[in-house]
């Protein structure tokens, strides 16, 4: 009986099927995975690749620039306290006279690593506990969301105090946990209520009968799916955990003088925003250049994990127009 | 002609002066890629006290028409044509002006009972303002009230005077939709549109609701726009139907002529893709291929020909008219011509109207594991005793338990190899429960779930992963089933990494699996999304049939799709299960499919199955009470069968399984048992009827068993 039926069962991974499309049909040699297809979609996105060149040319600035700059942030020209932007001084010079060009880059450079880290943490942070709380549900969530809450309830500045004689001395990137630490809670309920939602979809329930692990199932199907909250969470936390940083600094964590960052530059000068913009205006501009940069890499993003989203096939749909095919833009509105 | 008039002597339908006349209407909408152009020229007429069926797949258009019959298109849509209601132009009225209509002379019977309640009201406020709207002074909100009761009684709700005061939630689909008729025939409206009534309900309930429209028709004589997907009800209720296909009338005529003499081939492929409860086994389903056409620029020509078998070159020149076709001036037939819009509908006439000819369908392979007896072939599946059952707890702090829902009550079946069994029910009857169950792999609450012959219960991790490649799922929905967000590649790919295969043989598996599938494998790097339903339906498959699997549960996988995509996959299913030899747990409300495609079938009613045995003896003799009222409530798709079939009609609606019902769970809504006298009754109410062959024990070769001590056979079909 066994052999009868091995025969019948066959050699079952080859095609039988009479197929209307032939096996000689050329094929790609690999097929195209979620990865190599969002890189794609990404790259096809200008805007996305404009924000991301900035990225990098902030950067570059930030760190390139002691090489050529006249001035260093440290040093101060006992000649020129308090001047417009000149020859020598391209920003301008503070009070007591210090560099602005100097200082504005040397700022840069911790802000960029401290924005960027922070609302890539911060997010991680969020999606981890979120996604865990909403997929396992049960004891896991109400001891997680616990966590949330008391985090929620207790200041940051608390906290901070408490923790601040063990971090006194430390590198800076303690700060950058600490900030992240603080503005992941929202976001986590935000999550979790959109796991809720998505663990009973039938393709998670499909993917959970064939047998994949929890955690794949959370890191392929359910993360993917809260991206474009995610992404827009991170590119917002960038710029509110630089100007928060210069809130820390002012209470002696974080940057100290006499280093310098954008969000303490920023604070600094405001004050005198009107009768020395150029204290204030080069560090704020930048600031909204960098986050303006981040937020189109986070648009970028979203729109290539997107498969609903125009993004990815923009460029097709308008060579199409350009041809003729599509008739032209209706009238909108308009009933008889 | 098959219409119930008894109490209205309304006069021919073609009498001169319809109730409704629409002429040329047009409807587009503004969207991303340009207008959708959804109604193109419509023009059809309803008299007094017909019924006109409207067919056609989503998005053919005929719900957009009637909502602009009903002036409740939105803004920005726009309309064009004409639309008179006994004369007077609907077209350009201004909101307040048709509102005066709307309700009072036309009436409109919504898809979804639930969204067209308001919850927060009672059914009998609701009816009553449905009154009091129109009625002005002249109505006081007691007499209201006292017609909101007569109404509720009119279309059936037990106990009328109690239920007035009932909020929407407190009633089942079905009572709520019978709630909805009863508002719109309040005002004694001249015609009634009806947009897909009963798509949401169980069969069984269909076919209540149908009989109460039948009724509020015969009570008000109203005209009756039926628009449906389904061609079995149009056969039943409708005078002369209407097909429609991308925005315009394909064919229009009698009742019928249209299902006896199809000439269009459109609707002729309709009509062959449906399985039918009455076919005789091996017909062949007819898919049509491809979809129809993006309303937003269409080709010249015919939108059907790059559909159609027919199709010359000619068919692509410009699109035919909707013309009258020879062979129905005959005397007696004042139903209207017989139009078609199709130049080929003389060679169709030719050629004769068999639908299997003309699409060149074929039955499906013999499967090589048919040849050897069922008893002999290795148990895929098999479930023995299986219960499951919900705590039911109130409160939120103090949780207590306050019930059972006995959700699956001692369910046995087995399925063997190459043989698909059939498991049918009304929703709310335990059968995907029972999938969820079996494909939980966990010990279950009681009774045992086997797969190839090893027990579930006491599985390690290792040995499930390993029972999880042999057992494998299709859902209901294509759209929920599949990750947006995942290209179908991954898609496929997933199970395959979960068993750990390498990237090359994934890579060189999943074009493998997009030809078996009927699908280019090139296709494989879009998002699911750019894929329509019956595709996506064949991706799910592929991705089941990954790890070459020796059983497939099938969660009603057809009934989200289209019916002539419907037909695809069936065909697809069986197809693969000859050629693979796979098991099939095809689970579907839909009986007429299930006896398509299974080889056995098993009726569930209330956690319990009442009746199994094979196909053609479950259908060919029924004996369940339960199993022949489901059957009775099919429509067939055939005007001449379905005015001559009796109905079994179930009263109510599902009991509770937190309280079933004592000894038979189904005595409660049974035909027989309210045929009973008294001391008969008992042994229902007593006893729980137990499972045994079918005819009284000694034809023990005939694979059938029933639940029920009167058990006899009715023939239903």
């Amino acid at each position: 009986m066994a052999s009868e039926l091995a025969d019948v069962s066959g050699p079952r991974t080859t095609t039988v099927a009479p197929s209307p499309f032939p096996a000689t049909a050329p094929e790609p040699e690999r097929s195209v995975t979620r990865g190599r297809l969002v890189a794609r979609r990404f790259r096809r996105n200008r805007l996305a690749l404009v924000g991301l060149s900035v990225i990098v040319l902030l950067y570059a600035a930030a760190f390139l620039s002691p090489l050529f700059a006249p001035w260093i942030y440290t040093q101060f020209d006992y000649t020129a306290f308090l001047r417009p932007p000149s020859g020598s001084h391209w920003f301008g010079t503070s009070q007591i006279g210090q560099d602005v060009f100097a200082q504005t880059m040397r700022g840069l450079q911790k802000s960029l690593t401290i924005g960027l880290l922070v609302g890539v943490i911060s997010t991680t942070i969020a999606a981890v506990v979120g996604a865990t709380a909403g997929y396992f549900g049960g004891l896991t969530d109400r001891v997680l969301m616990w966590v949330v809450d008391l985090l929620l309830v207790l200041p940051a500045f608390l906290i901070l105090a408490v923790a601040s004689p063990a971090l006194r001395g430390r590198s800076w990137l303690w700060l950058v946990v600490l900030l992240a630490l603080f503005t992941w809670m929202i976001t986590a309920r935000i999550l979790r209520g959109m796991t809720f939602s998505l663990r009973d979809r039938e393709f998670v329930k499909a993917a959970r009968f064939m047998g994949t692990p929890s955690w794949t199932i959370i890191r392929r199907h359910i993360l993917p799916n809260m991206a474009s909250l995610m992404i827009i969470d991170a590119t917002v936390n960038v710029g509110q955990a630089i100007l928060l940083e210069a809130g820390l600094s002012y209470f002696g964590f974080g940057v100290q003088s006499p280093d310098v960052s954008l969000g303490t530059l920023i604070s600094d000068g405001s004050r005198a925003s009107l009768t020395t913009p150029w204290l204030f205006g080069f560090s704020g501009g930048l600031l909204v250049v960098a986050v303006l940069a981040v937020n189109f890499v986070g648009d970028g993003l979203r729109d290539a994990l997107d498969p609903s989203s125009r993004g990815g096939r923009r460029r097709e749909r308008r060579v199409r127009r350009r041809g003729g095919a599509t008739p032209a833009p209706a009238r909108a509105g308009g009933t008889a | 002609m098959g219409v119930v008039q008894p109490l209205v002597d309304s006069p021919p339908a073609d009498r001169a002066d319809p109730v409704l006349e629409v002429r040329d209407l047009e409807v587009s909408f503004p969207s991303e890629d340009g207008r959708v152009r959804a109604v193109r020229g419509l023009s059809y007429r309803v008299g007094p006290g017909e019924v006109l069926g409207i067919v056609g797949e989503s998005g053919s258009g005929k719900s957009v028409s009637s909502l602009a019959v009903m002036g409740l298109l939105p803004p920005q849509a726009r309309v064009s044509g004409s639309i008179r209601y006994r004369g007077r132009e609907l077209l350009g009225l201004s909101d307040r002006e048709l509102s005066r209509t709307r309700g009072r002379q036309i009436a409109m019977v919504f898809q979804d009972p639930l969204s067209a309640l308001t919850p927060v009201y009672t059914v009998g406020d609701q009816i009553a303002e449905a009154l009091l709207v129109h009625a002005g002074r002249g109505l006081s909100r007691p007499a209201a009230r006292a017609r909101s009761v007569e109404l509720l009684d009119l279309v059936g709700i037990p106990n009328a005077a109690a239920a007035v005061r009932s909020f929407p939630h407190e009633f089942s689909g079905g009572m709520r939709q019978r709630v909805v008729i009863a508002m719109a025939i309040a005002n004694d409206p001249d015609l009634i549109i009806a947009d897909e009534p009963t798509t949401a309900l169980d069969v069984t309930v269909q076919a209540q609701v149908l009989e109460v429209l039948k009724t509020a028709q015969a009570l008000t004589g109203a005209g009756i726009v039926l628009i449906t997907h389904d061609l079995g009800v149009v056969a039943g209720m409708a005078d002369r139907v209407l097909v429609m296909y991308a925005g315009r009338a394909v064919e229009s005529g009698g009742v019928d002529e249209i299902f006896a003499r199809p000439r269009m081939p459109y609707t002729l492929g309709l009509l062959g893709s449906i399985p039918r409860l009455d076919a005789a086994a091996g017909r062949p389903l007819v898919p049509i291929e491809g979809q129809p056409p993006s309303l937003v620029d269409l080709p010249p020509g015919c939108p059907f020909a790059p559909r159609c078998p027919l199709a010359v070159p000619a068919c692509r020149d410009g699109e035919p008219e909707l013309t009258p076709v020879g062979g129905d001036d005959n005397a007696g037939n004042h139903r209207g011509k017989h139009r078609a819009a199709c130049i080929r509908s003389i060679e169709l006439a030719r050629t004769g109207v068999d639908p299997v000819a003309i699409y060149g369908a074929a039955p499906p392979p013999p499967s090589p594991v048919a040849a050897v007896p069922r008893e002999r072939r290795v148990v895929a599946l098999r479930v023995n005793g299986l219960v499951k059952e919900f705590p039911m707890t109130k409160g939120a702090v103090l949780r207590r338990r306050v019930g059972t829902v006995h959700a699956v009550d001692g369910v046995s079946f087995d399925v063997r190899e190459g043989e698909t069994l059939g498991l049918v029910g009304e929703s709310g009857c335990g059968k995907s429960t029972t999938v969820l169950e079996i494909l939980g792999l966990e010990r279950p609450m009681a009774g045992t779930v086997e797969v190839l012959g090893t027990d579930v219960a006491t599985l390690a991790r290792a040995d499930r992963t390993r029972i999880r490649r042999d057992l494998q799922v299709v859902f209901q929905d294509p759209m929920a089933s599949l990750d947006p967000r995942l290209p179908i590649r991954d898609v496929l790919a997933e199970p395959m990494q979960i068993q750990g295969w390498s990237r090359d043989r994934i890579d060189a598996r999943v074009p493998e699996l997009m030809r078996l599938v009927g699908m280019a494998p090139a296709q494989a790097g879009r998002y699911p999304a750019e894929f329509s339903g019956g595709q996506r339906q064949r991706i799910c498959i592929a991705r089941a049939l990954a790890l070459d699997p020796k059983l497939l549960v099938l969660d009603e996988p057809v009934s989200a799709l289209d019916v002539s995509i419907q037909a695809g996959v069936i065909n697809l299913l069986e197809r693969l299960k000859a050629e693979l030899g796979l098991a099939y747990l095809f689970v579907a409300h839909d009986l007429s499919v299930v006896r398509h495609i299974a080889d056995r079938v098993a009726v569930m009613y209330l956690g319990k199955i009442v009746e199994i045995g094979a196909v053609e003896q479950v259908f060919g003799a029924p004996q369940h009470p339960y199993t022949q009222a489901l059957m009775s409530a099919i429509p067939v798709p055939d005007p001449a069968v379905e005015r001559a079939r009796q109905r079994i009609l179930l009263r109510g609606d599902l009991p509770s399984p937190a309280d079933p019902p004592s000894g038979c769970r189904f005595r409660t809504r049974c035909q027989r048992f309210a045929a009973l006298d008294p001391e008969h009754r008992e042994r229902c109410v007593d006893q729980e009827p137990p499972r045994e062959p079918a005819g009284g024990g000694p034809n023990r070769a005939v694979d059938h068993e029933v639940a029920c001590h009167y058990a006899e056979v009715v023939r239903v079909v």
